[in-house]
């Protein structure tokens, strides 16, 4: 009796489907059912005990976790809409430039070239109450004042964002930019010809066009914000006293400091509704204005 | 009233020079077509006239007023792009009615203005459509329904119909005059292509090197061209061109045979001035497949090389005074190549042009 062989293509995918499985199909499952338990990292033997829905119960009824929730979704359609506002002010000033654009191009692109880390780090430092440079510039400036950037709550909040803002502008601007150059001159001039002022060439013409761009950058930066951890982590911790706690510094305190992972993994799974909803949103955004301007759906 | 003038009208890109001080006045509801080969800048003295390219030095006035300092806005014409130039986001109607939108008229009046002139160009049927979903046709005739809607001034066309093929170029090209015969605006057309010129012009102004060459209705330049360059570019197929030498009144040729002077230019050539002898495929014709043979004739004996039958004619290329040239057969029968022919050129119809200068003499 010959012996049964596993058929070609399956035999050809292999390496690729244990690798997948270990390192994805094999943690996610894992994740999920380990926040369907107590699991804490000190007490290992937690993880077979059974518990339900114990813990999404804990969390839907949870205020600091529902705080986090409604902080997050401020920052990130704060963070996302004034680095839109600003990166396409930059984009239309750039494209502008007629000597040194890919210079200028280029430096746009610094702030993405740090580690997140690193920005966090300096704006620590510059937002720092007694020795950074912003309180300085203002005592300098004859205010005798020390704010505490990074100790107050809505100084704190604004502070952090300033930083996100700095290093992720550029990713709008970048983008945007590229919309404007795809863009077709023509229409342009037939506006100016058909009466309208440079505004109403922006607002009419130039706008919709740029549209499919931002929502692309929306996205992609939606995605990136709703998972703000490293600069919120360095800048301020999520504390003090959880004043600019988000969604992943809770998780990782609730995970790693407080060792309980199965919770930590409970609210991972609802957070990842938080992205799924937006991602789901711009790229409905994106579609509507990719038709709007008849580049099909 | 609105008569078109420039005075001395310059263009300079740093210190190239584009368009070298031209003049020219249009006349209230004349149809004027500026053509050239690309690079002449015809179009860059559309788009000067348009506000869409900053005048270097000279003066456009519209209507007698003086438009320079104007954005195209204040100018009051209308323009139809070579690329259409329709905004993609908006359907027809809201493409045509945009203008009048932004001059903030009323909604009942952008309906009548936008209705009626889709009825005039017949796009009734697809004002809800956006420009991806129209044919190039289409797209076209919206672009000239947007320029007709704002009722303007002055309608600039930049080479509107060199993106179609060759039968919907015929097609617009009857489209584009019947609107002119209807609406009696002032037009300024661009084109490279000198059939358009000829067929569309009530003048035509040929450009070259940033220069006017000639300037005069479409029969003008073809029977009168001033220089070499005229008559070779205006008329298909082009004005054949012998070289030559003025011995005793008459001109001989490279290839030894001597031609009597035509009457136009008599007198006016000296003895051993070298010229170009020109004359159109019209007017070397075979003997029994002539027409409109009045004056003087002279005949010869030439070798077909090649033959385009075209229906009602055929382009016979043959060996002229050492060079090719093409002559033309009406009623044609059907010829070989190789095959000798008796061939009879109108001699009063024929140009003399300057060799060195390429000018025509003509009295």
């Amino acid at each position: 009796m010959p012996r049964r062989r596993l058929p070609e293509w399956f035999l050809l995918l292999l390496p690729a489907i244990i690798v997948i499985a270990a390192v994805v199909l094999i943690p996610l499952i894992f994740s999920l059912y380990s926040s369907f338990t107590p699991y804490k990292l000190t007490r290992p033997s937690t993880l077979w005990k059974w518990i339900g829905t114990y813990n999404y119960e804990k969390i839907l009824t949870d205020a600091k976790f529902w705080a986090a929730f409604g902080r997050t979704v401020l920052f990130l359609t704060i963070a996302l809409n004034v680095e839109m506002l600003l990166g396409l002010g930059i984009a239309l000033l750039v494209n502008k430039v007629t000597w040194g654009q890919r210079t200028l191009r280029t430096v746009l692109m610094f702030p993405m070239m740090f580690s997140p880390i690193l920005v966090g780090f300096q704006f620590k430092f510059i937002f720092n109450d007694n020795i950074g440079l912003v309180n300085n510039v203002l005592q300098s400036m004859g205010f005798n004042v020390a704010l505490p950037w990074l100790v107050d709550g809505k100084l704190a909040m604004f502070s952090i964002a300033f930083a996100e803002i700095w290093m992720s502008t550029s990713v709008f601007a970048i983008l945007i930019l590229a919309g404007l150059f795809a863009m077709p001159r023509d229409p342009l001039e037939a506006a100016k010809v058909d009466g309208c002022t440079p505004w109403q060439s922006f607002r009419h013409i130039s706008l919709p066009f740029l549209m499919p761009f931002i929502y692309i950058a929306m996205t992609i930066r939606s995605l990136d914000v709703a998972r703000a951890y490293d600069i919120v982590q360095i800048m301020t911790g999520g504390g003090p006293a959880r004043r600019t706690e988000l969604l992943w510094t809770l998780m990782s305190r609730t995970g790693y400091v407080d060792a309980r992972m199965g919770l930590a993994n409970a609210m991972g799974y609802v957070s990842i509704l938080l992205s799924i909803f937006f991602t789901v949103y711009f790229f409905r955004k994106l579609s509507a204005a990719r038709a709007e301007i008849g580049m099909g759906g | 009233m609105t008569e078109v003038t420039l005075s001395n009208v310059v263009k300079k890109y740093g210190a190239h020079q584009a368009v070298h001080g031209i003049d020219l006045d249009i006349a209230d509801g004349e149809f004027v077509v500026l053509v050239g080969p690309s690079g002449c800048g015809k179009s860059t003295t559309l788009r000067m006239i348009a506000g869409l390219e900053d005048i270097t030095g000279g003066e456009v006035s519209i209507g007698g007023r003086v438009v320079n300092d104007l954005p195209p806005r204040e100018r009051n014409i209308s323009m139809v792009f070579q690329n259409y130039a329709l905004y993609p986001h908006m359907t027809v109607r809201e493409n045509l009615g945009f203008s009048l939108h932004i001059a903030k008229q009323e909604p009942a009046q952008i309906k009548t203005a936008v209705d009626q002139a889709a009825g005039i160009l017949g796009l009734d049927e697809l004002m809800d459509r956006k420009p991806a979903e129209l044919s190039g046709g289409q797209r076209q005739r919206v672009a000239m329904g947007r320029a007709i809607v704002r009722s303007p001034d002055v309608f600039l066309f930049d080479e509107p119909l060199s993106n179609l093929d060759a039968k919907l170029r015929t097609q617009m090209r009857a489209e584009i005059k019947k609107l002119h015969q209807k609406i009696g605006n002032t037009i300024i057309y661009v084109t490279h292509d000198q059939v358009e010129a000829m067929t569309l012009a009530d003048r035509i102004v040929l450009m070259r090197d940033g220069h006017i060459v000639q300037v005069g209705t479409p029969l003008e330049l073809f029977n009168t061209p001033v220089d070499t360059f005229v008559a070779t570019f205006i008329g298909s197929p082009p004005m054949n061109l012998v070289d030559g030498t003025v011995r005793g009144g008459n001109i001989q040729l490279t290839d030894g045979q001597s031609l009597p002077v035509p009457v136009g230019a008599r007198g006016l050539v000296r003895e051993g001035q070298d010229v170009q002898f020109g004359f159109r495929a019209d007017n070397l014709m075979p003997l029994g497949h002539a027409v409109d043979e009045v004056g003087e004739i002279h005949q010869v004996d030439l070798t077909i090389t090649l033959t385009e039958p075209l229906g009602t004619e055929t382009i016979l290329f043959t060996t002229f005074g050492g060079i090719e040239v093409q002559a033309k057969m009406f009623n044609p029968r059907p010829v070989r190549p190789g095959e000798q022919m008796t061939f009879r050129l109108v001699l009063d119809k024929c140009h003399v042009f300057d060799a060195a200068s390429g000018t025509a003499i003509r009295s």
